[in-house]
């Protein structure tokens, strides 16, 4: 051990330094315990990071330990850059979904940009090709005093993403875009990215090996993103927008390069290990790689890369300049590893090794700026377990307002299909490339992508959920709510669910109203987790998404991938981008609606969009009557008795036979016994499905072998949508109602 | 026939059009790399789609420089096949090799979405399965896509018959809400002067498979890979 010396011109550390990195005064007497002296100046700056909430999770912790994180498919589960599950013929996908709320907000092309690309950093440094991204993404108001500003995010948001993820060539097959005034000062932008590759080629973020040495890859050092993670883990306030500098800038031509350098490199078997910098830079990488080898560094910062001469260590090891890569290799065999680096002309250099100290040691410029050892630093962060309580405001929120019977019930729905909320998103989705990679069988726009797996008779199913309302009224109902239907949109298309990750967006977990809702979130989710069995193999928690006090709506956003293990049994080939999708295609198929109305309107879009109220109790999630609904849509898929499939989710019955209708200008008449106000209730666990007369009866026994409420309503044709209900009718050209939900996002958008 | 498809660093194509090529066609596929300057035997050589260098100057611009391009002006030269997609069609673009330049699309934004293509030639081996007229639907994804070139050289290309595609609406009516990048004279795709070398904006191999629910594409891959005479053999093997 060495006692470092401090470089020219660096402050002396006190715990008023330390306070400025966000270090309570005991997480800085603990560090200077754990150092036996106090930090210098590059020693603060990697602790903060490290013990940020976005690195050291030390808020969320201990409640992410309620997840079910294993099954016989997970290969590997939450710790690694991304998890990696078993989908079946020998490979494995890699998937993961990470926020990047803060920098979004500030800088909306280049946060949503660098978000795309961090994720898929994360993806293939697991030695995975990335095939697939999603993104969930939620804002305020867009219309209305303040939505110029918003509508400003909106446009740099959807650029971002798509200019990274088209430029590197990954396809964009689905996601989701709420808008709701909790996001007006706090917008969510939440990537996912899934790789896949063969079974026994997966790698993982490990440094091992005394003496092996440490290469750093892909673009220079420079001063943008410094002190991004402890960013992301402050709350908003007026001097935010000053943050400006900390945004990250993205080049996705690098990044495209990186990700074809890296997948040969690993190819090449002298890689023992790789991760992306990240978040906190090269202090994470190089801290998090060491800790689980179980190794230490000894880093040269003189030797890394750098746009400019005059960057300090401090700014070095917590740059988050973007597209750099750390690659372990075998002792001697690095060169092979820069000749193909340098092949994809990428600049390459060695800049330390691995030890086994058990310690990272940085020198600069002849002397030793920081000494610290690894394993206490990154697993032995601090832990907390904040107070929680209830908000104040619960029983408020959680009162019943009486829901009126909408008078014109078509008018209701064509006000629903014209909200940006509820209408069309192809404005957005068509900004991405969907189809690239030549996979995509289902694309954006519907209950889950279906992407085949080139080589194999199997397809993987994504999709991402969750309903902020729903968890604002009622975090733990919420929480089952977001999984519940992540999985049900999966079982449309016969997929069973082999794994989740996610996104939790909170505000501050210091306010125990906070604390209790992420809490209550996650038990909620592991609930139904473990009823559907799906093991959560990765996430990301993002806290303090919050403006001047006020909080976001919890947002804890799920993506679930599923397997279709033989597609031909699902539907002949021809058809089943038809079959798959959830619009009405084939006059004269039957039209069968699955679960039973359980009169839901807490949260509902028809009281928030059209009542503006949002309050009471959000639907209740039968789990039991939910995985028997799931069981039965997988059963009927593998059985090939659907044409199609569509669950009802936000907006209801109503709503989600006129987008079955929309999909293809393609109608139906059907009646359905109950009232006007049943038409727009959102109980859960519930679909409609259509197929040939012929296969009515094995479906409906089925369902009742199942004990799934199962009933034929009617039959798709014609090119009206025509619905009688008790007391009345909903009749309506199909194309009256396209038009409306078609303009709806391109009109808020200006 | 032996195929070759040339890999910048940010192709990002390359993979898509060798599925077809090789998987689904059956036929001998390479990858070239863009620092070589042999062919090495091919007689189809793609430029497929993507960003070739980054593309932050003009699309295909840096491209059009590098050291295979040498080899592929020669072959185009006498007479050689050369499909260029999307990217590969801006890269012809930016070498001469076809005339004209791109733009940014109409509304400024990245386009991706399904168009329809009407067929305006069919005495080219490239589009030996179709017939003029013929209404193909396919992918597009790009955001210089606008077709442009002056009004005299328009007239010329038209006159000689250059256009091969152009965007239309289902029925093949050239409709100003079909052309949604804005291209001159709704052009989506041109050939040279003598036909060997055919660039297009819209993405055949992504759909030429019936899983992937349309096949239009196929027969155009299928065309570029067809004899010299124009027989449809390959089409034709491939269940088409």
């Amino acid at each position: 051990m060495t006692t470092p010396s401090p470089a020219a011109g660096e402050p002396v550390v006190d715990s008023v330094l330390a306070a400025d990195h966000a270090l309570t005064d005991e997480e800085f007497g603990g560090l200077c315990d754990l150092l036996g002296r106090s930090p210098t100046w590059t020693e603060l700056g990697i602790a903060s990071a490290l013990y940020s909430e976005h690195c050291s999770y030390k808020s969320s912790k201990i409640h992410l330990r309620r997840f079910p994180t294993r099954s016989r498919r997970v290969v590997h589960g939450p710790g690694e850059n991304a998890g990696v599950v078993d989908v079946g013929h020998g490979w494995v996908a890699a998937f993961k979904m990470e926020s990047h709320n803060h920098p979004s907000f500030i800088e909306p092309y280049q946060g949503a940009a660098t978000g795309v690309g961090g994720i898929l950093r994360d993806v293939f440094t697991m030695g995975a090709r990335p095939i697939a991204c999603l993104d969930s993404l939620r804002f305020g108001e867009i219309d209305g005093e303040g939505g110029a500003r918003m509508r400003h995010l909106v446009d740099g948001v959807v650029r971002g993403i798509g200019d990274y993820g088209n430029c590197v060539g990954i396809p964009t097959v689905g996601g989701e875009t709420g808008f709701h005034r909790s996001y007006n000062g706090n917008i969510l932008v939440n990537a996912f990215a899934l790789g896949v590759c063969r079974e026994d080629r997966i790698f993982t973020a490990t440094a091992s090996g005394a003496g092996n040495p440490i290469l750093y890859a892909g673009s220079r050092t420079g001063r943008d993103g410094i002190h991004g993670a402890t960013m992301a883990s402050e709350a908003f306030d007026s001097e935010s927008e000053a943050k400006r500098p900390t945004v990250q800038v993205g080049d996705p031509f690098t990044e495209k390069v990186l990700l074809e350098a890296s997948l040969e490199a690993m190819r090449s078997g002298v890689v023992l290990g790789v991760q992306d910098m990240g978040a906190a830079g090269l202090t994470s990488s190089c801290f998090e790689m060491a800790a689980r080898g179980g190794a230490g560094v000894d880093l040269d910062l003189d030797l890394v890369p750098l746009r400019e001469a005059s960057l300090t260590p401090y700014e070095i090891m917590l740059s988050e300049s973007q597209e750099r890569m750390v690659f372990v290799t075998q002792r001697g065999q690095e060169k092979a590893v820069v000749e193909i680096l340098s092949r994809w002309g990428l600049e390459a250099s060695r800049i330390g090794r691995v030890t086994d100290s058990g310690r990272a040691r940085l020198t600069f410029r002849g002397r030793t700026v920081a000494d610290m050892p690894v394993e206490p630093l990154v697993d032995g962060a601090p832990v907390y377990d904040r107070p929680a309580a209830p908000p104040a405001d619960l029983h408020q929120r959680q009162q019943v307002v009486a829901c009126e019977p909408p008078e014109d019930p078509l008018r209701a729905l064509k006000e629903l299909l014209g909200t940006p909320e509820l209408g069309d998103k192809t404005w957005i989705h068509r900004q991405y490339d969907s189809t690239v990679r030549s996979n995509t069988i289902v694309g954006p726009g519907s209950d889950a992508a279906v992407l085949r797996l080139k080589g194999t008779p199997s397809a993987l199913a994504l999709t991402s959920d969750v309903n902020p309302s729903y968890c604002w009224l009622d975090p733990r109902m919420g929480g089952r709510q977001a999984v519940a239907e992540a999985v049900r949109n999966l079982a449309t298309v016969g997929a069973e669910p082999v794994g989740m990750t996610n996104c939790l967006n909170f505000g501050s977990p210091e306010n125990p109203g906070i604390a209790w809702q992420l809490r209550e979130c996650i038990e909620g989710m592991a609930e139904a987790c473990r009823a559907f069995d799906v093991p959560v193999i990765s996430g990301n928690v993002s806290l303090y998404n919050e403006t001047e006090g006020e909080a976001v709506h919890p947002t804890p956003t799920v993506a679930i991938v599923g397997v279709i293990d033989r597609l031909r049994d699902v539907g002949t080939e021809g058809d089943l981008h038809l079959v798959l999708g959830c619009g009405f295609w084939r006059p004269a198929d039957r039209v069968v609606l699955l679960g039973s109305d359980t009169g839901e309107y807490g949260g509902s879009a028809y009281q928030r969009l059209l009542h503006g109220v949002e309050a009471g109790r959000p639907p209740a999630v039968d789990l039991e009557a939910e995985a028997a609904l799931h069981r039965l849509l997988r059963q009927s898929r593998r059985a090939g008795w659907l044409s199609g499939c569509h669950d009802l989710a936000d907006g209801g019955l109503l709503v989600a036979m006129a987008e079955c209708a929309i999909a293809r200008g393609l109608g139906m008449r059907a009646a359905v016994d109950c009232g006007p106000l049943s038409l727009f209730s959102e109980g859960q666990a519930r679909a409609i499905v259509t197929l040939p007369a012929s296969r009515t009866e094995d479906l409906l026994a089925a369902a009742e072998t199942h004990g799934v409420p199962a009933r034929e309503i009617g039959e798709v044709g014609g090119d009206r949508l025509v619905l009688d209900f008790d007391g009345g009718a909903v009749d309506s050209a199909v194309d009256d109602l396209r038009r409306v939900w078609a303009e709806a996002l391109p009109r808020a958008v200006g | 026939m032996k195929c070759g498809i040339v890999v910048f660093p940010g192709s990002n194509c390359d993979h898509d059009v060798y599925h077809v090529l090789n998987h689904v066609l059956g036929q001998e596929t390479t990858f070239l790399w863009h620092q070589e300057t042999s062919l090495e035997g091919c007689e189809l050589v793609v430029l497929p789609g993507g960003f070739s260098y980054g593309d932050y100057l003009r699309a295909g611009s840096m491209a059009a420089h590098s050291p295979i391009m040498a080899a592929v002006r020669r072959h185009a030269e006498v007479g050689g096949r050369v499909l260029g997609i999307c990217n590969g069609f801006q890269m012809l673009l930016e070498t001469g090799l076809l005339p004209g330049a791109m733009r940014r699309n109409r509304d400024l934004r990245f386009l991706s979405v399904d168009v329809h293509l009407r067929v305006e030639r069919d005495d080219l081996v490239y589009c030996s399965n179709y017939r003029c007229g013929d209404v193909l639907r396919m992918p597009i994804a790009h955001a210089e896509g606008n077709y442009v070139d002056t009004e005299e050289a328009l007239d010329e290309l038209e006159r000689r018959g250059q256009v091969v595609f152009r965007y239309a609406d289902a029925s093949g009516q050239l409709e100003p809400g079909a052309n949604l990048n804005g291209s001159e004279r709704a052009i989506a795709g041109i050939c040279n002067a003598g036909g060997n070398v055919l660039g297009l904006m819209p993405h055949p191999e992504r759909c030429a498979e019936e899983m992937l629910g349309n096949r239009d594409g196929l027969g155009l891959l299928a065309g570029a890979v067809a004899a010299a005479d124009g027989r449809v053999g390959a089409l034709a093997a491939a269940g088409g």
